[in-house]
């Protein structure tokens, strides 16, 4: 006698116990919007650093579409900016030393989500003990946190990507202000923005999943414990 | 008759390392809890209580022996299955009432029936309904921190009904309320007992509970010290306490 009869094979009880992505969504929300300066603070490293980038990639894809337009007339003033081109044309990037700047922002970025996120994990302790309690499975809590990550990311990034846009496109009137901007196609400078958008995206994942594993790991026994 | 037991531990025992030095916690325990059965377990801190306890909950593993819930030894069973059983078959009621701060009265009562594939209108009118039992009908949009100790307690209770458990684990239901409000969570629990015919464990310190358990365990240094039911607790509930006070200062 070690089985009774109402109690389903393994294989089913993983489908036996759900949260709807609609209900795990709402839940993040939530989460997010009850702790919203904590969430504010998560977002503001990656608001920066995408806005460092966005600024970055935006202005060397305005820097190419001068260059497009005008050709060598746009030379001096393109070097004077600081970019460098190569025999192609086709090669105006930002130089090494505002690559190496942008690796680093993105890197300690990446850091200071890992280290927020871990806070936020810290301070839920009970709350994800307790869900543990009521039967919530590892990966619920994991998607949980997932969800927050990206709605962080969508929202801090764009706002991060879109600043960086507006910087590098106003900025640019400074060093070009001379040339005519006429012609200028939008949609490289989008593009730029997009994948700014789309790596700060990438990074608050990336930052969140060594928290979002701890906490689903978490056993349930946690809230039986006075100092949580 | 043959019993049904709910639960069943046998030979429990459980270490802890402590630094270099085992605590042997739990001794070896055996014990059987009838389907239907109010149940306390008493002791001191230290004694063992809260780690059996925690045992039946499905919270601890022995470090030998078993632990059956409904003939099934739970030391067997994956993370799934375990989370199926605290999903299902076991209600937890905690001394800090351990509510979800996030969310609503009413949101925290659906949480399990969300979890068990519950339709969320379903879920809501279940946990209505829940919430009148326990006398909070009106408050279902409050949050725990807009609540008392004892009507959070009384959420708590509502929650550990919602998937209609078969056994309800109370770990010092009343630790955290006054007297009075105690009393009330008592009578509250004892009342879901009768009508709904759940099982309640609870550890508890606290001797209100005694006139309302069908059974008192007595637990000392990790062992059972001896097991008493209601009608010769009655005689000899004086001197318990006279017994006992010292411990739970």
């Amino acid at each position: 006698m070690t089985e009774t009869a109402g109690r389903p094979k393994k294989s089913a009880i993983s489908r036996q116990i759900v949260l709807p992505w609609s209900k795990s969504l709402s839940m993040a929300m939530n989460s997010l919007r009850i702790r919203f300066f904590r969430s504010l603070i998560t977002t503001f490293s990656l608001v920066l650093a995408i806005a460092f980038l966005g600024f970055t990639l935006t202005g060397s894809a305005i820097a190419r579409e001068l260059f497009r337009i005008h050709g060598d007339a746009a030379m001096p003033l393109l070097i004077e900016a600081g970019y460098s081109l190569d025999s192609t044309g086709l090669g105006i990037t930002a130089g090494p030393k505002e690559l190496w700047l942008m690796v680093l922002s993105l890197l300690v970025c990446t850091v200071g989500i890992v280290n927020a996120q871990l806070m936020s994990v810290t301070e839920r302790f009970r709350e994800i003990g307790i869900m543990k309690c009521l039967g919530a499975l590892d990966r619920m809590i994991l998607r949980l946190f997932l969800l927050e990550a990206l709605a962080l990311g969508l929202f801090g990034a764009g706002a991060g990507a879109l600043l960086g846009l507006v910087v590098a496109w106003a900025g640019s009137f400074v060093h070009f202000g001379a040339l005519d901007y006429g012609q200028m196609h939008v949609f490289p400078l989008l593009a730029e923005a997009a994948k700014a958008w789309g790596t700060g995206i990438g990074l608050s994942i990336l930052g969140v999943l060594y928290p979002a594993i701890l906490a689903a790991k978490l056993q349930p026994i946690i809230v039986m414990k006075e100092e949580y | 008759m043959d019993v049904h037991h709910i639960v069943r531990v046998v030979a429990v025992t459980k270490t802890f390392s402590l630094g270099k030095m085992p605590v042997h916690v739990l001794k070896g325990v055996d014990l059987e809890v009838a389907a239907g059965e109010y149940l306390s377990i008493m002791g001191p801190s230290g004694s063992g209580k809260s780690t059996l306890f925690n045992m039946i909950g499905g919270l601890d593993r022995p470090t030998s022996g078993r632990v059956f819930i409904d003939e099934v030894d739970i030391s067997q069973l994956d993370a799934y299955e375990l989370a199926w059983l605290r999903n299902r078959k076991i209600g937890y009621i905690f001394q800090t009432f351990n509510l979800i701060p996030v969310m609503s009265a009413l949101e925290n009562v659906t949480l399990p029936m969300i979890f068990a594939g519950m339709s969320g209108d379903d879920a809501v009118d279940k946990g209505r309904g829940l919430l009148d039992l326990v006398g909070l009908g009106e408050r279902f949009q409050h949050k725990p921190s807009e609540l008392s100790g004892g009507q959070q307690q009384r959420v708590a209770i509502a929650r550990a009904l919602a998937n209609d458990p078969a056994i309800i684990l109370a770990d010092e239901p009343t630790g955290n309320l006054d007297s009075s409000t105690g009393a009330e969570i008592i009578a509250l629990l004892q009342k879901m007992s009768h009508e709904r015919q759940v099982t309640i464990i609870s550890a508890t310190h606290d001797f209100k509970m005694l006139n309302v358990s069908d059974r008192v365990v007595w637990i000392r240094d990790g062992r059972i010290d001896k097991i008493e039911h209601r009608d010769e607790l009655s005689i000899s509930i004086g001197t318990i306490q006279e017994r006992h006070e010292p411990a739970h200062s």
